[in-house]
């Protein structure tokens, strides 16, 4: 009797394990398989006019930003942004923030509000922003000098956080 | 043999013309299998968001461009992970979703069939699992005497 206690309570922790171990992972953090990848190219139509191409800022570091003006946090985010491109755009960093799900007028109405000097512009189909794995907004990669994927984060970023993952990309020669 | 050769090229322009334009069913199919990235548990058939709306258009032009299915849903993988298909593939941790649910399946029948067998034959065979006190057989017995003597 005691031993079917034991075999029972052994076959009961089975379940209970993967519920906490389902219950330990965090739902949101969906890990990229990008990082490490080549960053995916895209030609897309500037804010101000023309398109920008991705590929043709290779040699540098990027610093790609997806925003939505309808998101909190990007509107949080923006002005740390600025900051960081101000900081390393001698150094030769280019920042590009990509609108993505989001109307013409109130994305025009957020660049008027945030003021960002870097280059911006827009997915209106989503092609950019699904070939970079996106879900949500604001979302931030940064990608090095051999234009690979080093870094993806989801959420507002910190002007110190996005400053540390630049800093070591910079010393590196493609 | 020229009328063969008219019918190859019909029929190779009809395949031509079939990869360059995927059904609605064709897109659905795949679209079914891959999940809405801003949504809890919905495909990218079911959902009316803006983002699966773009993922169906991304669908269906690689369908267009000659891609099969197979290859359009590696794209979604390799950029969303396997997170992104509803249907986890049957290998590595994943492969516990398909096993468990089978061995708790036959181990249960298992257990029915060995409890099942263990009634039936102490139903057969009652003298074999009928314990009885000694003291309590002689109580009967003396019972059965007097009465046999009255």
């Amino acid at each position: 009797m005691r031993r079917r206690i034991a075999l029972a309570c052994a076959l009961a922790l089975v379940p209970i394990a993967l519920l906490a171990q389902g219950l330990r992972t965090d739902p949101r953090a969906v890990p990229s398989p990008l990082v490490g990848a080549p960053a995916p190219d895209f030609a897309l139509p500037r804010f101000d006019g023309g398109d920008l191409r991705l590929s043709n800022l290779r040699g540098r570091v990027l610093v790609v930003n997806f925003w939505a003006s309808w998101c909190g946090p990007c509107r949080e985010e923006a002005a740390g942004l600025e900051a960081v491109w101000r900081r390393y755009r001698e150094a030769g960093v280019v920042l590009v923030g990509v609108n993505i799900q989001d109307r013409e007028a109130p994305a025009r109405a957020f660049l008027g509000a945030t003021r960002p000097s870097y280059p911006n512009v827009v997915d209106r189909n989503g092609a950019a922003s699904i070939s970079y794995g996106i879900y949500g907004v604001p979302e931030t990669f940064v990608i090095d000098r051999d234009g690979r994927i080093r870094l993806r984060h989801v959420g507002a970023v910190g002007i110190e956080a996005l400053a540390r993952q630049i800093e070591p990309l910079l010393g590196e020669r493609s | 043999m020229r009328a063969w050769l008219a019918l190859l090229a019909v029929l190779a322009s009809v395949a031509g013309a079939r990869a360059a334009t995927p059904t609605a069913a064709e897109v659905e199919a795949v679209a079914r299998q891959l999940r809405c990235v801003v949504c809890q548990n919905l495909s990218v058939a079911d959902s009316p968001s803006e983002m699966a709306r773009q993922m169906r258009d991304v669908v269906r032009e690689r369908l267009a461009a000659g891609e099969t299915p197979e290859a359009v849903k590696a794209y979604f993988v390799e950029r969303y992970g396997e997170w992104v298909l509803l249907m986890p593939p049957a290998r590595g941790f994943p492969l516990l979703a398909f096993v468990l649910p089978l061995g708790a399946l036959v181990g249960g029948l298992t257990a029915a069939l060995v409890v099942l067998r263990r009634w039936s034959r102490r139903s057969a065979d009652p003298g074999a699992s009928a314990e009885v006190d000694e003291e309590d057989l002689a109580a009967v017995r003396d019972e059965v005497r007097r009465r046999g003597a009255v």
